[in-house]
């Protein structure tokens, strides 16, 4: 199937009936459990994420060493969250993958001289997997993190952008467009600085279009950060209510 | 388990509790903490559940798929449990360090299940010796806040309820071959019957006096405790398994306290369970809640 799937209609809607720069339905909720330091829950369109933080601890085991930061993620996903039941929810190459990129985005994100010497467990759970996984595991991990109150440079924020035959770029992409075939570019980015953490890209295409589709992604990325702040503002006002935050300006 | 650090005096004080029927959260040695259901809210599983016990919080999700029955069992059809413990839980989960935990639960679901008068596994047969259905209940542990055992098997039960298996034709082809046909339309399924399906009760021993839903505190003071499987039938609570967990030993007479209490709990368990099922059953349309899963 791959590649000779048009992404696209004539009428300009894509699959699920998304304008090409529309994202999928965003929720998201700050603190959903108490035992670790910071948790959050995301779901964009079907895709839908836990993620916990714990720490800053004391470095575990033969990690002491450093000076620095350790920032240690695992990235695992529900047996049932595919369509296809799954066998282990971690540890095959897909996951290792995924945790190594979290790993690497959240170190570009965490104010990492503040910590030295410590460790921060960051566990994302995949309860559903609907495309853009990745994304939606970077965007609950930075909620996470905040609810752990966690210094951040700024908000780390992904988002997933393909290009259909048309050259149309589209934000955030669901399962059934990424195994219909087209490119795939993720791109991890600190939206106020305007930096890239991390990008990562399959399938070819033209470099031509290398600069809109990251701009699409980029774009995507700023939404999302408007509706992540958004939500930490709103679980601020709630959980400070009782101390009266809600009035202070 | 989750590791829980209490001094002796904390462990003194939850004893004498125990002793005076009064908890440290105020409950009686035969309560349980609050509970919070909801079915149906993974949309890739035949069916799902979600059961939150005070800081436990489970997530069940059951995949089916068709499957050849065992040559000794022609008419049964088959369950499979798995456990997996999320590190969300406790950072202790990390990598394999949940699966020694994972395995017990998978053991005493296995135990529970295992006689055909608890779980009717008939209702699985496509056709006898040839096909039948396969459900893969599997168990996410998101949080663990005590008591396990009776909220596995909790989320278990009420997801097997919301469990829809679809209309499956059968049409004879040459050679006596059978071509399984499955229908496509969500709404044409069957539904489990769920009636006899047993509910975990964990009774646990601290220092003279049994009691029911520990919480994380009040497990590590036990040194033992016995899980109770209930099955109803009838009207009439029956025993579909039981094991011993923990270090310590108790005294015949105990055990059969023991047991009697996991019996009759067992029992209100699983009315309630009915009751609230039904009630979910009912929330359908306007009448349903727009926030549900963990965005509540």
């Amino acid at each position: 199937m791959a590649g000779n799937f048009e992404l696209l209609s004539e009428q300009g809607l894509r699959l699920d009936g998304r304008r090409p720069h529309e994202l999928r339905h965003i929720k998201c909720k700050l603190g959903v459990f108490e035992q670790p330091d910071g948790s959050a829950y995301m779901e964009q369109g079907n895709t839908k994420v836990l993620a916990a933080v714990y720490g800053p601890h004391q470095a575990k085991g033969m990690k002491t060493e450093t000076n620095d930061v350790i920032i240690n993620c695992q990235y695992s996903q529900a047996t049932f969250a595919t369509a296809e039941r799954k066998n282990r929810p971690r540890g095959d190459r897909k996951s290792l993958e995924f945790k190594m990129y979290l790993e690497q985005a959240l170190s570009a994100a965490i104010k990492s001289e503040l910590y030295p010497r410590s460790q921060i467990d960051i566990y994302v759970e995949v309860l559903q997997a609907d495309g853009a996984n990745y994304a939606v595991a970077l965007n609950a991990a930075t909620l996470a993190l905040i609810d752990a109150g966690i210094c951040l440079n700024e908000f780390i924020v992904a988002c997933t952008a393909s290009l259909s035959k048309s050259s149309i770029p589209l934000t955030d992409i669901s399962h059934t467009e990424e195994v219909s075939g087209g490119p795939m570019l993720t791109v991890a980015a600190l939206p106020n600085a305007q930096k890239i953490a991390f990008l990562e890209m399959s399938e070819r295409f033209h470099i031509d279009h290398l600069e809109t589709v990251i701009e699409t992604a980029m774009a995507g990325c700023r939404e999302i950060r408007d509706i992540l702040e958004a939500a930490v503002r709103e679980h601020l006002l709630h959980i400070g209510s009782a101390a009266d935050w809600a009035r202070v300006g | 388990m989750a590791y829980v650090a209490l001094s002796e005096a904390e462990k003194t004080f939850i004893l004498h509790g125990v002793e005076e029927d009064f908890r440290c959260d105020g409950r009686s040695r035969r309560d349980y903490r609050p509970m919070e259901l909801e079915t149906g809210l993974v949309s890739n599983a035949s069916g799902s559940a979600r059961l939150r016990l005070a800081n436990t919080d489970i997530l069940v999700g059951i995949k089916t798929e068709i499957d050849v029955p065992d040559p000794l069992t022609p008419e049964f059809g088959k369950l499979e449990f798995f456990v997996d413990c999320s590190a969300n839980a406790t950072p202790e989960f990390e990598g394999r360090g949940g699966s020694d935990l994972a395995q017990e639960l998978v053991l005493a679901l296995e135990n529970a299940y295992e006689s055909p008068l608890a779980f009717d596994y008939r209702t699985l047969c496509l056709i006898p010796g040839q096909q039948c259905w396969k459900l893969y209940i599997d168990i996410l542990i998101l949080e663990c806040g005590g008591n396990l055992h009776d909220a596995v098997s909790l989320a278990a039960k009420a997801a097997l309820h919301n469990t829809k298996l679809p209309q499956v034709t059968a049409s004879l082809l040459d050679a006596g071959v059978t071509d399984l046909i499955i229908s496509d339309n969500p709404y044409d399924c069957t539904r489990l019957t769920i009636d006899t399906v047993p509910l975990l009760v964990t009774v646990c021993k601290i220092g003279d006096y049994c009691l029911v839903d520990p919480s994380a505190e009040e497990e590590a003071c036990s040194t033992v405790s016995i899980v109770v499987s209930v099955s109803m039938r009838n009207g009439e609570a029956f025993l579909s398994g039981s094991h011993m967990t923990g270090g310590g030993a108790m005294h015949r007479d105990t055990m059969r306290n023991c047991l009697n209490l996991g019996l009759s709990i067992g029992e209100q368990l699983n009315t309630l369970l009915a009751k609230v099922l039904k009630q979910e059953e009912e929330r359908v349309g306007p009448k349903r809640p727009k926030t549900v899963g963990f965005l509540k």
